[in-house]
């Protein structure tokens, strides 16, 4: 009952979310960049968060699918395919965040004719490119089978799934086991892949000599401990939700949870870490930076949404006794995605505000050379399309991910050949005894 | 004879297979150590192979620190002891590079004063064109580079993408975004609009959609006023708008290879500072203090 509500309610306010915040994507298209809130002091905004917020659960929750897919642990193998799926439909909203942030959209394929070897965001570009076509083609051999049955499905679905199946056609086992070599070649490649592109994201901000609150050897390593952190939470709260977790496969939840508290409390230690040396040093503009984020006019960012919400909470509730109830790790799950933006909206805001030359926004007059920023209406609208599209995708991805049982229950009983071959997963499950 | 697995029973089946490829030597469950050990391997390889590739790249592809050889290194020597801060600078560069509201190729920042009856201090700064100027190898299409022939730090309008990447990695926040926007008497159908701006020599519009909207701009040096040979000239008045408008003559430009340039002499008469050496950028703009 409460998953279908809650199904229901992120249907709705996806298809809300999207629809209103395409008004923000006409403003965008037809005015560009006049609209937005950020300047020449604080040039990356509200998008820029978003993204890595995006591209942080992409990366992490694509780690933890290599659990299933490169070291066989049976434990999240129910989430295998839910974390693919999150995996490719968080990188798109990702793309989508930061392609609205690029002064001229229609010339993102420069980056691949005129590259430059020394800039961080060219790497990233060129990995993420990478890890995308890799994603794709590794989903595509994930589901294969599964689609191929499943395109005698009646309905929409089956058209679907023709489109996506292409020309292949074999149901065998030795095609699915070939299939699955194929899974694991790719998932291997994917780690160091998936590493070295969200190292990337983390090193990005990291090389930039000129912030020095993100000038730390520690951000790639952060990068990745919160992808996994954001990761693992967002498929934890999609199992509960989608793949009817709660009741299906509360151990697989209560596991990830544990995970998540691990890496969480790893993520917080550095975070510290990096926060307290800081501090010690006294480098002016990274102290300023920490100063603007823990008593600024956004406070309340850091303490109540990223430390209250995003983490003091979920880790009483993950190390109580309440962390073998699969309610309550969804729930406080949950909350560290949502604290997640809290994170990314505090790395990428402070040190730009800090400004680098002092007095420049005295020396001339204007709303673009100013070291205040929030996002403006436009900005919020083009956020939240993504975000209805993030919930879209993912109702549809659900959907779509082919079920065994559906295929059983209604292939089955009209096909003589499926039915001494197919051996079909349960939904969500990947392997089958063969 | 593959058995379908009963999908309606409560419990989930075994997914994974005693000789499935995904798991190890028919363990199907993986051991800690070896999750551990492989998941450390690949990591160390990946951290290592990108620490390792970046340092060959940056080795191979590092500029030289210093333009050696270039035919002219043109910078500028302010004196702060002369400024007035009237900022006809500022106005001047505008009006040369017809530059809309929020882009200022030239500042004049005022020192913050601790006591009231201090004498002011102002900060008259142009773009400092880098001699290692991170604002160039951040650029992730190398639409922004350091010209071989004088040092000058330009940005390609029709490459930039305008990620502004290189507004972010300039320590001297000098770069500005293009947003599009117009001052009244320049907006559309007002008698200033659409007059080119002469920078690059290439003469171009402003209006949205089209570059230098939505690119990210900075100051030239005005070097739409050189000749042929890359040379400007003072008495013709081809000489940046900047100095050549400076009320108190604070601002000197010229070219550092020229040992006998004003600011060549300047340099070694006078004693100057440049902002932010710990960085390494080696600005070719020096203050006189």
């Amino acid at each position: 009952m409460t998953v279908y509500v809650l199904k229901r309610s992120l249907w709705i306010s996806g298809v809300a979310l999207f629809l209103v915040g395409l008004v923000g994507w006409w403003d965008r298209m037809t005015n560009g960049e006049q609209h937005a809130n950020y300047g020449s002091i604080v040039p990356w905004g509200l998008w820029i968060a978003v993204y890595i917020f995006f591209i942080g659960l992409s990366a992490g929750s694509f780690l933890i699918s290599s659990m299933v897919y490169v070291f066989g642990m049976k434990k999240f193998e129910p989430v295998g395919r839910l974390s693919l799926l999150t995996a490719l439909v968080t990188l798109g909203c990702a793309l989508l965040s930061v392609w609205a942030d690029i002064g001229h959209m229609f010339r993102f394929w420069h980056v691949f004719a005129y590259p430059n070897f020394q800039s961080a965001m060219a790497w990233m570009i060129w990995l993420y490119s990478t890890y995308f076509l890799l994603l794709a083609v590794e989903t595509w051999y994930l589901l294969r089978r599964d689609m191929v049955l499943a395109r005698k499905l009646p309905g929409w679905k089956a058209v679907v799934y023709k489109a996506l199946t292409f020309r292949s056609n074999a149901t065998s086992d030795e095609s699915h086991r070939h299939d699955r070599k194929i899974v694991k070649r790719l998932a291997s490649i994917g780690i160091p892949v998936a590493i070295m592109f969200h190292g990337g994201v983390g090193a990005l901000f990291g090389v930039v000599l000129a912030r020095s609150a993100w000038n730390s050897g520690l951000f790639p390593i952060l990068f990745l401990l919160s992808a996994l952190v954001s990761g693992g939470a967002l498929l934890t709260l999609a199992a509960a939700i989608f793949q009817d977790g709660l009741n299906r496969y509360r151990e697989t939840i209560v596991a990830l949870g544990q995970l998540v508290l691990g890496v969480l409390l790893l993520d917080t230690l550095m975070q510290f870490a990096d926060i307290l040396v800081a501090g010690y040093g006294g480098v002016p503009g990274h102290v300023a930076a920490l100063k603007l984020m823990v008593a600024g006019p956004y406070w309340w960012v850091f303490w109540i949404w990223q430390i209250g919400m995003g983490t003091v909470i979920p880790v009483v509730i993950l190390s109580s006794a309440k962390r073998r109830n699969a309610h309550w790790v969804s729930g406080a799950a949950g909350l560290i995605v949502l604290g997640f933006i809290g994170v990314r909206l505090n790395i990428v805001i402070p040190s730009l505000v800090v400004g680098e030359i002092k007095g420049l926004e005295t020396a001339v007059t204007s709303s673009r050379v100013s070291a205040s920023y929030f996002p403006s209406a436009m900005e919020w609208l083009v956020t939240m399309s993504i975000v209805g599209l993030f919930l879209m995708l993912f109702g549809l991805g659900e959907k779509l991910l082919p079920s065994g049982s559906e295929v059983n229950q209604q292939v089955l009983p009209h096909d003589p050949n499926a039915q001494e071959k197919v051996a079909l997963t349960p939904e969500g499950g990947d392997y089958v005894q063969s | 004879m593959n058995e379908p697995v009963d999908v309606w029973i409560g419990q989930s089946p075994s997914l994974i297979a005693e000789d499935d490829p995904l798991t190890f030597d028919g363990d199907s469950l993986v051991s800690r150590r070896n999750l551990i050990r492989a998941l450390t391997g690949s990591g160390a390889l990946a951290l290592a192979g990108a620490i390792a590739g970046g340092g060959v790249l940056d080795l191979l592809l590092a500029q030289p620190a210093r333009a050696v050889g270039t035919k002219y290194r043109y910078g500028m020597v302010i004196d702060t002891r002369r400024c007035v801060g009237c900022k006809a600078c500022v106005v001047a560069c505008k009006q040369e590079n017809k530059t809309p509201p929020g882009v200022y190729y030239n500042v004049v920042v005022e020192d913050t004063r601790e006591n009231a009856q201090d004498r002011p201090l102002w900060l008259t700064k142009p773009c400092f064109h880098c001699e290692n100027p991170p604002c160039v190898k951040v650029c992730p299409v190398s639409a922004t580079y350091k010209r071989e022939q004088d040092g000058i730090v330009v940005i390609d309008y029709d490459r930039c993408i305008g990620c502004r990447y290189c507004i972010t990695a300039c320590p001297y926040s000098a770069r500005y975004f293009d947003f599009g926007d117009e001052y009244p008497f320049t907006a559309n159908g007002q008698a200033w609009a659409n007059v080119p701006s002469p920078e690059y020599d290439q003469f171009r519009k402003h209006a949205e959609g089209i570059s230098p909207v939505g690119n990210v701009r900075k100051c030239t040096f005005c070097l739409h006023l050189q000749d042929a040979n890359g040379q400007y000239d003072k008495e013709a008045g081809r000489w940046p708008a900047c100095a050549k408008t400076c009320t108190g003559k604070a601002i000197h430009f010229g070219d550092f290879n020229d040992p006998n340039s004003e600011v060549s002499q300047l340099l070694l008469e006078k004693r100057s500072i440049r902002l932010k050496e710990e960085l390494g950028t080696e600005p070719n703009v020096y203050y006189l203090i």
